[in-house]
């Protein structure tokens, strides 16, 4: 099993979308390696035939009949966002520079 | 009338009912109570007497009118800030979601509020319900009333603290890998997890959603019972939830309170109980099955061997589930929004700066490792092996289940930990759910209640487990063990925690 460095802490933040200081970089690092080492049994534990379980009840596909429902109030959902326009979601520009 | 935050829902239910005591008096007994104690506790994040004091006197008067109420109509209820409230800040204890307000309500909220149950308030927890302490809540953890320096259990520390401070007669929690009854072992109150698909999951702020299942948290086994059999049932805006009908669970609970544990087959699970368990907590647990014994349960041996992985394929499956459903918090919809100090404001910039200022370092670890365990050329590995080891723990107790009726364990491995000693090893922390974790993995319903006193003088749990779908089977038995133990020790467990101090 591979280790988590500081540089393996900086991509998955990265992939994560979550800004990280150097002191937080550093004790993860330590942290995860430790978590990962003890979690990383699960791969000895079951052979080849077992089957993976992705949810605890088996499940069918629900449908439902296709008639309107109430939807949000609007101006009621802007009220909590960060910033709102013209009856929209205000957001910062998409695209970096370089893009 | 006596101090009426010391009854039990269903003993204010009757009162209500007669006409003894008014819906008012009643919450507003436990908005005192909150005045009073909660400084020290902190169970609650947010209290909302003007909207439960409005809704109490609402209650009265249709009682007045002659209005058909449910029986629960008009008791106090708390609910773990996880769950949105429409109107009502819900922070699930991070603070990304600081002051956020909902628009729109839970759908076991629409049922509290369809049964006409006043809410008291929105209860503290780790953040987005993430730990086992409530020292993980970005605005500072409850405190155990049993000893204001240790710890409420967690995540739903605020909501087992509230029913054991006598803040609340009931409370909503939510168990991922123990979160309702992990809390209840350590405070000497009942939890229950019900069957996964018992209770919508609609307006539930996701951690992990194979795994999160909401359900009461009281004093009584009763109480857990009636609270179930309001938030239970099929709802169509979750796809995870059963459609059959269930009994009713309170009946179960009455029907239990006999004693009788005649034939009961109750087996005893070899591998949660053993090494890293308390002394004192293993002993509490003997006597109470000594007593399931002594009412005509018959003991049986288990053996669950894959439950050893358990812990593991847990700490894969909720990080890497987490990791995904809080993508949404990105500081465009709703919750706070940073900018990035330097360099240019892009929206992906703008989202690591958010998630990077607004989660703690519990939520950062378990969304980093998720991240990690769902990488590319990791995948097979960790999150793959995780599922597998899904399947064997369901095998485990299929085949357990063929054996026993039930099954039981002792809780937690340990009574309630000093506040911060644990807060600097997380894997230290993570054993706390060993042995409540198998049941999340499994979907089966497990349920806490008071097994007796410790070595420390703090209380310890018993918990157990039945097939899924079986919840009922729970209450029965949960309910002939409280009624034989409270023989035994001539009265609730909880008596034996101290008064707390009331602030003037």
């Amino acid at each position: 099993m591979s280790t988590i460095d500081s540089a393996e802490v900086v991509r998955l933040a990265g992939l994560a979308r979550i800004d990280l200081t150097e002191d937080e970089v550093t004790r993860l690092a330590g942290e995860l390696d430790v978590i990962v080492q003890a979690v990383a049994t699960v791969s000895e534990v079951a052979g080849p035939g077992v089957p993976a379980t992705s949810h605890p009840i088996p499940l069918t596909n629900v449908f439902r009949d296709d008639v309107p429902g109430e939807t949000l109030d609007r101006d009621e959902v802007l009220s909590q966002a960060p910033e709102a326009e013209d009856g929209k979601f205000a957001v910062p520009q998409i695209l970096g520079e370089d893009a | 009338m006596s101090d009426l935050t010391r009854l039990t829902a269903a003993e204010l239910a009757t009162a209500l009912t007669a006409g003894e005591v008014s819906s008012v008096e009643v919450t507003q007994a436990h908005l005192d109570r909150i005045a009073a104690v909660d400084g020290d506790v902190h169970a609650f994040l947010n209290v909302d007497a003007e909207g439960a004091l409005g809704e109490a006197a609402a209650v009265d008067a249709a009682r007045a009118a002659g209005e058909k109420l449910h029986p629960l109509a008009g008791v106090p209820v708390a609910v773990k800030d996880v769950v949105v409230t429409k109107g009502q800040v819900t922070t699930a204890g991070s603070k990304i979601l600081e002051g956020w307000v909902p628009p729109y309500d839970a759908t076991l909220v629409t049922r509290l509020r369809q049964a006409r149950m006043p809410i008291l308030g929105k209860t503290n927890m780790d953040e987005f319900a993430m730990g086992s302490s409530t020292e993980h809540s970005a605005y500072g953890p409850t405190r155990n009333p049993w000893d204001l320096d240790r710890i409420p259990g967690g995540s739903g520390g605020g909501s087992a603290a509230a029913v054991a401070a006598y803040e609340a007669p009931l409370a909503i929690g939510t168990d991922t890998g123990g979160s309702i009854r992990q809390p209840a072992a350590v405070t000497g109150t009942v939890g229950v997890k019900p069957t996964y698909g018992s209770v919508s999951r609609y307006g539930l702020i996701a951690l992990a959603s194979s795994l999160d299942q909401a359900g009461p948290c009281t004093r009584t086994v009763l109480d857990a019972g009636l609270l179930h059999d309001v938030i239970g049932g099929h709802d169509p805006r979750d796809s995870t939830s059963l459609p059959e009908p269930a009994p009713s669970y309170a009946d179960a609970a009455r029907q239990g309170a006999a004693g009788d544990l005649q034939g009961l087959r109750v087996g005893v699970v070899n591998e949660l109980g053993g090494e890293g368990y308390d002394p004192g907590v293993r002993d509490a647990f003997q006597k109470a099955l000594d007593t399931m014994v002594a009412a005509g349960a018959d003991v049986v041996e288990v053996s669950c061997p894959s439950f050893s992985a358990a812990l593991a394929a847990y700490y894969l499956i909720l990080p890497s589930e987490a990791s995904s459903n809080l993508a949404k918090f990105d500081g465009m919809r709703y919750g706070l929004r940073v900018e990035p100090s330097e360099g240019p404001v892009t929206a992906e910039r703008v989202m690591a700066a958010t998630r990077g200022a607004g989660f703690g370092d519990e939520v950062k670890r378990r969304i980093i490792l998720g991240t990690y365990a769902l990488s590319a050329g990791y995948y097979d590995a960790y999150y793959g092996s995780a599922q597998k080891v899904r399947t064997l723990i369901q095998r485990d107790f299929a085949a357990a289940f063929e054996q026993a009726d039930v099954l039981v364990s002792p809780t937690t491995p340990t009574t309630a930990f000093p506040l911060g000693s644990k807060l600097e090893d997380p894997l230290a922390m993570y054993l706390n759910d060993v042995a409540t974790i198998p049941a999340n993995l499994a979907g089966v319903p497990g349920l806490s209640l008071p097994s007796g006193l410790s070595d420390d003088g703090l209380p310890a749990g018993i918990q157990i487990l039945a097939p899924a779908r079986q919840d009922a089977r729970l209450y029965a038995v949960g309910a002939a063990l409280e009624a034989l133990l409270l023989q035994q020790w001539g009265g609730p467990l909880l008596a034996h925690a101290p008064e707390l101090a009331v602030a003037r």
